[in-house]
Parts: structure tokens; C-alpha cells; sequence
């Protein structure tokens, strides 16, 4: 495997694009999780989100970075910021969003073991090894991959959204006057 | 480019996904956490995909399928905080404690 050398990293252009992309990725994550303004923080779960969607475009996979873009960025964002309506949450107070710091000292003690745990273990396995250079994915390719080899999956998976969407509507509905569902 | 780039952003992102869910007390921010868990996992999926030059694409394939199940997840868990608030007028995951001992 070919690696690279550290100053060299730098001198790739891809790898400056890859920056700009990855800082409003992680910066958006952070104040996901930190934000006070709860609709805040769901929008900033679009600019997360759509920075993983220019990685997948960086990696070639122009289509599952598209289905990001139309499934998470389109519909997810809209149900959550539905959801934040409905259930009546403080808009805009500094209101009891997350703990206090009593959770939050050891939550981030975890998070940043965990954070060191994983980098550790990949920067060992992996070091500076380069991806070699690809062919972007055909979205042609992929769908016959996906309804050849992947077709079983496929299908329990439309059986699993079937499911949630006839689950979601029996639970959310309102009960009867008479009180019997 | 290299392979730990990708990595490293994944694991953040993994991490402060699980922060959220941790110090969160809002169930959908919570949800909105577990997100960010998910958005990591499907970026180490795509860069292993691209580093292993996998002729089956199986990474995008299995990336895809998460997205799926997590639109799934979210419509579910959107519901059911929807049923939580009209029974307890909140939506506080601290005050779910009926089944504490």
C-alpha cells in the first residue's frame, strides 16, 4: 500500500477541499449537540449533514450522496423540526434542552476516551495509507449490484418501511371519544 | 487522499453523536443525535468502499440501506414522542421514570 508523507498531504488539492468540507462538518456536529436554541440545533444538523454529503461526493458515490441530500437534508430535518412543533418544545428559551453539568463533565470525559479509542486504533491500522485512484461509482452500476447480488435485502428493507409507516400512523393517531382504538 | 482523513472525521462525528445523546434531555434532539451516530457510520462505509476498490460497491449499498432504516427509525421516534407528549405534556426523556423501581 502506497502512503504519504505528511507535508506532502498538504500539497493535494483534494485534501484543502476535504478542510473546507470537513470543519463546517464537525463544527455543525458540535453545535448540534450544544446549541441552546433547539431549532438551532436541528439546522445545524443540515450543515453536518450536507458535509458528509460533499465527502460521499469526494469518495465517488455521487448517488448515495444525492439520497443524503433528498432523504436526511429534505425529509428527516422537516420531521424533526415537525416533531419540535408539535410537542411544543421552548423555542429560543435557554430553557432545560440538555443536563446539567453534572451529566455533561463525564459525558464528554466518555466521548473524548472514546474519540481517542477509535483514532488510536485506526491511525495504527491504517497510518497514511493513500486510496488509490477510482472510477466515480455509476449509479448504473450500483443498481445492478443492488437488485442482483443485494435484492433480498432490498426487499426486507421496503418491508421494514412498510411496517414503520403503518406502525407510525397506529401509534400517533388519536384515540377515539370512546376510548376503544 | 488518504483513508484516516475520512476515519477521523467519522469518529468525531461518532463521538459527539454519542455526547448528544448522553447530555440531551429533549427526546428529539436525541434522535437528532443518534443522527450524527449514523451519518458517522455511513462515512466510514463509503471510504472503506473506496479504499478497497470493491467491485460490488457493497459499502454505498449497505450506506444506503442505513439511510433507510434510519428515515425509518426517525418517523417511528418522532410518533411515539408525539404519543409520549400527549399523555404527559412533555418531552422530557428525565420524566419518563415510571418503570424506575
Amino acid at each position: 500500500m502506497e502512503t504519504v508523507s505528511f507535508a506532502d498531504w498538504f500539497k493535494e488539492a483534494a485534501n484543502w477541499a476535504f478542510i473546507l468540507i470537513a470543519l463546517p462538518t464537525l463544527f455543525g456536529a458540535w453545535r448540534t449537540v450544544t446549541s441552546n436554541n433547539i431549532v438551532r440545533a436541528v439546522l445545524y444538523l443540515v450543515v453536518s449533514l450536507a458535509g458528509t454529503a460533499a465527502m460521499f461526493l469526494m469518495l465517488g458515490a455521487a448517488f448515495v450522496g444525492l439520497t443524503v441530500v433528498l432523504v436526511y437534508i429534505g425529509a428527516v430535518v422537516i420531521l424533526f423540526l415537525i416533531g419540535i412543533m408539535i410537542t411544543r418544545a421552548p423555542l429560543g428559551m435557554e430553557a432545560e434542552l440538555s443536563h446539567g453539568r453534572d451529566v455533561k463533565v463525564p459525558a464528554a470525559l466518555l466521548s473524548v476516551v472514546l474519540f481517542a479509542v477509535i483514532a488510536w486504533a485506526m491511525v495504527d491500522a491504517f497510518g497514511m495509507y493513500m486510496i488509490q485512484p477510482f472510477e466515480p461509482t455509476l449509479t448504473s452500476d450500483l443498481a445492478n449490484t443492488l437488485f442482483d447480488r443485494f435484492v433480498l435485502p432490498f426487499e426486507v428493507v421496503s418491508f421494514v418501511l412498510l411496517a414503520a409507516l403503518i406502525g407510525g400512523i397506529a401509534i400517533a393517531r388519536k384515540d377515539d371519544e370512546g376510548g376503544n382504538r | 487522499m488518504t483513508i484516516i482523513q475520512f476515519l477521523l472525521v467519522g469518529a468525531a462525528l461518532f463521538s459527539m453523536g454519542l455526547y448528544g445523546v448522553i447530555t440531551r434531555r429533549n427526546a428529539v434532539l436525541v434522535l437528532a443525535s443518534v443522527e450524527l451516530m449514523l451519518a458517522a457510520v455511513n462515512i466510514n462505509l463509503v471510504s472503506f468502499d473506496a479504499y478497497l476498490q470493491d467491485q460490488l460497491n457493497s459499502g454505498q449499498i449497505f450506506s444506503l440501506f442505513i439511510i433507510a432504516l434510519a428515515a425509518a427509525e426517525v418517523g417511528i421516534g418522532i410518533a411515539i414522542v408525539l404519543m409520549i407528549y400527549r399523555n404527559r405534556q412533555s418531552a422530557d426523556v428525565d420524566e419518563l421514570n415510571l418503570m424506575k423501581g
